[in-house]
């Protein structure tokens, strides 16, 4: 018999029950969207992350001091070694940009950022979540672009110049909407400081606004922001390649172990690594999303003993009609195909509406995760419900092949 | 399609002493107790026999749904227990039509459909396999209900639709265990007229009865008692028409053809 009169037969059986059908196909449903749709939001978490960490530029490595932030002069200086500090100045800074000691460094920035600055503009004032004294190389290893006007030179951080550039938010806060602020003066704390640019929106990476900034010369935030600290916070790194960042990260702590004179090898500084920092951050991801992906295999299992309870139900109830189909010419073959396809029918069909609710379902926002298909993850899922239909079909439609004509015609 | 032939002296059916034992628990049923038989083609046989006899166990083994503990069946020449399950399938499908006494139509299934059945089982597709249906329920008179599903049709449409797919895949041998046993008198002689007119278009029958007026359209009558034959009778020749089958009644399976 051919396969395409299974499948009718099938269907006529699938109709005939529709209620059941529509239970059994439920079970295969929920497996199906649940894997989805759990993978789309172990998915979108990881992709989250990612795009935070990216966020911080490509190739990107932090210098931070050991212990963090805080008041930094001397506080970790040894008795004896006057020179001995935790501080990372702009001498760091200067030996991290020799070329000849870390060929494998391409561009440093040091940074230091100031707390709670205001800006003034007429009426109006604004804090800037962050402002930052930085050099020129910022813009290009963060991967901030200009809108309007330039970022600062590095001629403006030698002078102290009294320039800053400002993030779209600050703009708006200051200036009002679509204001091109360029050339405006605005006074941040009691100096006043020329707006000789406006970056480019950069939107949000997940945790912080990143257009909410003021950018300034670090030499000037230094002179008139950062009280009586002379340390920066961290110092910003790119390396010239993703494969030279272990080796540029090596070449950092060469660096300053050199200019921090540490000869026990233990440094009193840590370097990011956001290549490392990315890889464990999708390694953990990794496992999240198997784990939801494993507890929705679990129900797609569950659903597939639904499928093989009502097809031995089925088998049974119609044991009379496979008497009578073998009486009048069916084989075991048919028999089975005919069972079997009644079962795979019921979870592929359930299988594309699960789909279907898998990626509507994951179109809504998950706990604050804004779940990501994994299409991976789809054709994953509707394989395996197809599998499970043949699986949990395959004893039932067994039994009902192997039926002996005489026995299921005297069923009653 | 070609009719079945009509030659007198073939065998269509050769049981030589067969035995059927079932073990319920520790304890054997004889069923059959070494049951010889043979039948000549267009011959129309009626088995008789008290209930427990072996009258379903015998037909059951001819219509090769079941095989003899012991002993030969040759249907058409072909020894039954030489064939693999497969091979069963179609020999059931081609060789005989089965008509059950509770009618065995398949629920929720047009009267076209059931028919359309073993057709779907012989390979026969689309048209051809619709073209075939119809005529067989054209011969049995229900061409008017072929849409119908069984619960809308009457016991003797019932049966009637079942003898349509007992010969829809024009079968030399029709098998039938007490087909009339659920009919009304009316149905009955329509279910019998219908049997004369299959036999004297050549068609070999095998018919399970308790009534004697039923008997008595068969050319030979079969006694089974405790699983053996008692009484072997005939009523009429081979080769001539049914007893009880007006000669000249219009065909229309032959019109049909
Ligand atoms: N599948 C079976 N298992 C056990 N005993 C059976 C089976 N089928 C029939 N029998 C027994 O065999 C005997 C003959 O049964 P059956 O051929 O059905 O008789 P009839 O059709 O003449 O009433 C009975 O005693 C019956 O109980
Ligand atoms: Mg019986």
């Amino acid at each position: 018999m051919r396969t395409k009169e299974s499948i009718k037969i099938a269907v006529r059986a699938i109709l005939g029950n529709g209620l059941r059908s529509a239970l059994t196909m439920l079970g295969i449903l929920i497996g199906v969207g649940a894997v989805i749709m759990l993978v789309a939001v172990g998915n979108g978490s990881s992709v989250a992350v990612q795009k935070q960490i990216q966020s911080l530029g490509t190739n990107t490595l932090i210098v931070n001091r050991q212990g963090g932030f805080g008041p930094a002069a001397g506080g970790r200086s040894r008795t004896g070694t006057i020179s001995r500090t935790t501080d990372l100045t702009m001498k760091d800074v200067a030996a991290l940009r020799d070329k000849g000691m870390n060929p494998d460094i391409k561009a440093v920035a040091p940074t230091l950022m100031a707390q709670s600055v205001t800006g003034t503009y007429r009426d109006a004032t604004y804090s800037p979540a962050q402002f930052i004294g930085t050099s020129a190389e910022y813009a290009e290893i963060r991967n901030y672009k200009v809108a309007s006007g330039s970022f600062f030179s590095n001629d403006d951080v030698e002078n102290h110049a009294r320039v800053v550039v400002l993030g779209q938010t600050t703009v708006t806060n200051l200036f009002g909407t679509g204001v091109d602020p360029v050339g405006a003066t605005v006074k941040f704390g009691n100096i006043n400081m020329q707006v000789v640019g406006m970056l480019a929106r950069k939107g949000s990476n997940g945790a912080q606004d990143l257009d909410d900034v003021a950018m300034a010369p670090v030499t000037i935030v230094q002179d008139s922001f950062s009280g009586i600290s002379t340390s920066l916070n961290n110092i910003t790194i790119e390396a010239t390649s993703r494969k030279a960042m272990d080796l540029a990260s090596s070449e950092v702590t060469t660096t300053l172990l050199g200019t921090h004179r540490i000869t026990n090898g233990t440094p009193d500084f840590s370097v990011l690594n956001q290549g490392t920092l990315l890889e464990t951050s999708q390694s953990t991801n990794r496992v999240f999303t198997v784990l939801l992906g494993a507890v929705a295999a679990i129900s797609l299992f569950v659903g597939g003993i639904g499928v093989m309870n009502i097809m031995l139900v089925t088998v049974t109830e119609r044991t009379r009609e496979i008497g009578v189909r073998k009486a009048i010419g069916a084989t075991k073959v048919d028999i089975l195909t005919q069972f079997l396809v009644e079962a795979v029918l019921l979870s592929v069909l359930g299988g594309l509406v699960g789909v279907g609710a898998g990626l509507a379902g994951s179109r809504f926002k998950v706990v604050g995760v804004t779940p990501v298909v994994a299409p991976y993850s789809v054709f994953l899922a509707f394989g395996v419900a197809v599998v499970v239909g043949l699986f949990f079909g395959i004893y039932p439609a067994n039994r009902a092949a192997s039926l002996r004509p005489i026995e299921a015609l005297r069923y009653e | 399609m070609t009719g079945p032939g009509r030659a007198g002296g073939e065998w269509v059916i050769v049981v030589h002493e067969a035995v059927k034992t079932y073990s319920v628990g520790s304890v054997a049923v004889h069923a059959l107790r070494g049951v010889s038989l043979a039948v000549e083609r267009g011959d129309w046989i009626a088995i008789m026999g008290a209930s427990g006899s072996g009258k379903t166990t015998l037909m059951n083994i001819l219509g090769c749904l079941d095989i003899p503990t012991s002993g030969h069946y040759m249907l058409d020449g072909i020894d039954v227990s030489t064939l693999d399950d497969r091979e069963l399938a179609e020999v059931r499908n081609s060789k005989i039509g089965f008509v059950f006494q509770s009618f065995n139509l398949l629920a929720r299934t047009t009267a076209l459909q059931n028919v359309e059945l073993p057709l779907i089982y012989a390979g026969v597709k689309g048209r051809e396999r619709r073209r075939r249906a119809m005529l067989a329920l054209d011969a049995v008179g229900l061409s008017d209900r072929v849409e119908h599903v069984p619960s809308e049709l009457s016991g003797g449409q019932q049966q009637r639709v079942a003898v349509a797919r007992a010969i829809a895949t024009d079968p030399a041998l029709i098998l039938a265990d007490e087909p009339t046993g659920n009919l009304d008198t009316v149905s009955t002689s329509d279910v019998l007229s219908l049997f004369g007119r299959l036999n004297s278009e050549g068609r070999t029958i095998v018919m399970i009865t308790h009534e004697p007026e039923v008997t008595d359209h068969a050319k030979r009558v079969v006694r089974l008692r405790d699983g053996m034959v008692i009484e072997d009778r005939r009523q009429a020749p081979v080769s001539g028409p049914p007893p009880l089958y007006a000669a000249g009644a219009p065909s229309s399976v032959a019109a049909a053809r």
